[in-house]
């Protein structure tokens, strides 16, 4: 399995799409600060105009953790196209390039190969993610400092400096869960699918289709939200909270967990009878 | 038996792809496959490969079952299905690589670089697979069915796409395979001419059954075919033959051939008659089209219930 885990990934990072997301990871988080660093005292003043009357605001207010938690909030939209760019492709590359006629022809079991795939998929995301802390912490320091973050939501959260490490560290922990869901999410539909755009054009529609969805029909579709994995992708914010609802995270995290294996055993047992025609 | 199909067809949705094939390859054949496109070759082919599932039959790979030995069947089987695709933005050798090691070839960099040898693409095994041409494709192909050292290859159309200079070679080598490496092929081709100069045995496929199998000497030499007789003053030749025993065996006229259905042995005595007759052939040819060998076997078939 391991050796099946190493090709996997050899063909992954020596892809130029894999690079396409990396890049984007950079150029995005290196965009949103630079952005900041020029026009962050107009955005910050215009975020705290309700609220100036009533606080005194003192000390590094546009710090790196309130940079980071912008990157955070903004990325999230971007960074399950980039996981489904690689892993979208993962199956349904295989099938568009032909290369399943040389690769199923070898003694490795098909259960063996999607289980691979999905690993090497996996760690993709996880590095996605990790570069996008890396960098969100790294350069942020460099460019703004540290401070105290505060939180503007329907009240404010002003958290310590002290506080913060782990708060970010348990967001990004929870943004890998939620990314793996996406995997998993583009890695089924690649298994359908004989070319890779279908995969990665599916599971955004998907995702911003459901997240539509459920918000207009907020009422109508209340009992069904909240089984949607879409309803927690941005719970993540639950480490923001004064005190972290353990019940409420507790659930996102099932939630997460349930679509993943659903997901993953529908690919296992869909592809494992798949006629390979491609 | 290194093959054995018994009864095995393939439904996709309600279109009958191969009909109740049997057949068997047996060692050390080079055996041909031979259908027109849509016959049910790949299909077939796929099917021994375990890259899609037989409606029904049953499938023996070294006189194992396909479906319960797929491990032990594919460590002996090599192929090349279709066209040949690869990892393009990989070398030659990286490809063959990560095949090897999929089919844990031991001293794998040693031995793909003896296959890139075999195959001719050494010299270009540091290039990347989307700079290559068809014919180099196709040699990396057969590259990598035989890379893990197999007892049997299946080629599927290993020629198509290819020039005559490039058809000629992909022939050569696959013989060489055969004498040299003593590796069983089973190859499938829709050009009679290619399975003639290649084959050993062949089956011939057509809407996904069986209609003749045997020998290609056998198929080729005792049946009834087309030949085509290039001679001078083709009318004056017309006239005799209404009055000889030759009369009923004169199909078309051409311009300046006249075609015979005839048994291969009464060629020579053809040609003897012709010049007796005072006529210069220059060129006796069997016209080997797949489609004038079917509408021969398929008219054999309803006539003669053997």
């Amino acid at each position: 399995m391991i050796r099946l885990i190493r090709i996997e990934l050899y063909k992954i990072f020596t892809k130029p799409r894999t690079y396409i997301g990396f890049s984007a990871v950079f150029i995005l988080v290196l965009a949103i600060q630079f952005g900041i660093k020029l026009e962050g005292d107009t955005m910050m003043s215009m975020l705290v105009q309700n609220i100036k009357d009533r606080f005194i605001f003192q000390g590094n207010i546009i710090n790196l953790y309130l940079v980071a938690y912008v990157v955070l909030n903004t990325l999230w939209i971007h960074v399950p196209i980039l996981v489904a760019l690689v892993t979208g492709d993962l199956l349904a590359g295989e099938a568009n390039s032909g290369t399943f006629r040389i690769l199923l022809i070898r003694p490795v079991s098909r259960i063996q190969l999607v289980i691979a795939k999905f690993i090497a998929g996996w760690i993709y995301t996880l590095i996605l993610v990790l570069l996008l802390a890396l960098l969100s912490l790294g350069t942020g320091i460099l460019l703004f400092g540290s401070g105290d973050l505060m939180v503007v939501t329907n009240k404010v959260n002003v958290f310590a400096s002290n506080d913060l490490l782990w708060r970010f560290s348990g967001a990004y922990a929870y943004g890998i869960l939620s990314m793996t869901t996406v995997t998993a999410l583009s890695f089924f539909l690649s298994a359908l699918a004989d070319n890779s755009i279908g995969p990665i054009v599916g599971t955004i529609a998907l995702i911003i289709g459901i997240t539509i969805i459920s918000t207009v029909g907020a009422t109508l579709l209340g009992p069904v939200n909240q089984y949607l994995f879409t309803s927690y992708l941005p719970s993540w914010q639950l480490f923001f909270q004064t005190n972290v609802g353990h019940g409420e995270l507790g659930h996102a995290i099932l939630i997460q967990v349930t679509y993943i294996v659903l997901f993953f055993t529908a690919t296992l047992i869909y592809f494992n009878r798949k006629d390979i025609l491609s | 038996m290194f093959i054995e199909l018994r009864n095995v067809s393939k439904y996709y949705g309600s279109l009958l792809a191969v009909n109740r094939l049997s057949m068997t390859v047996p060692e050390g054949d080079i055996y041909g496959f031979l259908g027109p496109n849509g016959s049910g070759k790949s299909t077939t082919i796929r099917m021994i490969l375990s890259l899609i599932r037989p409606t029904s039959g049953e499938i023996l790979l070294f006189g194992k079952e396909i479906s319960r030995q797929r491990h032990f069947a594919l460590r002996r089987i090599g192929a090349l299905v279709e066209k040949p695709d690869f990892y393009n933005y990989l070398t030659a050798r990286k490809n063959l690589q990560i095949l090897g090691r999929l089919s844990e070839v031991p001293q794998l960099n040693h031995r793909v670089d003896e296959v890139l040898d075999i195959v001719g693409l050494l010299p270009r095994a540091a290039s990347r697979v989307h700079t290559y041409s068809q014919g180099m494709k196709q040699r990396l192909g057969i590259a990598q069915a035989i890379l893990h050292h197999p007892d049997l290859i299946i080629l599927d159309e290993p020629t198509n796409g290819l020039d005559p200079q490039g058809q000629k070679e992909i022939r050569e080598l696959i013989l060489s395979l055969q004498t040299d490496h003593h590796i069983t092929i089973l190859i499938s081709s829709h050009l009679l001419f290619e399975m003639e100069q290649i084959a050993t045995r062949m089956i011939i496929l057509h809407k996904g059954k069986s209609l003749v199998e045997g020998t290609v000497t056998s198929l080729l030499n005792n049946r009834e075919q087309q030949v085509s007789v290039e001679i001078d003053r083709p009318k004056e030749v017309i006239q005799k033959i209404h009055h000889s025993e030759w009369a009923g065996r004169l199909i078309t006229v051409p311009e300046h051939e006249l075609c015979f259905k005839l048994a291969r042995k009464e060629i020579p005595r053809l040609n003897h008659w012709l010049i007796r007759q005072g006529f210069n052939v220059f060129a006796i040819e069997p016209v080997r089209s797949l489609e004038s060998f079917f509408l021969q076997i398929t008219d054999h078939d309803q006539t003669d219930p053997d």
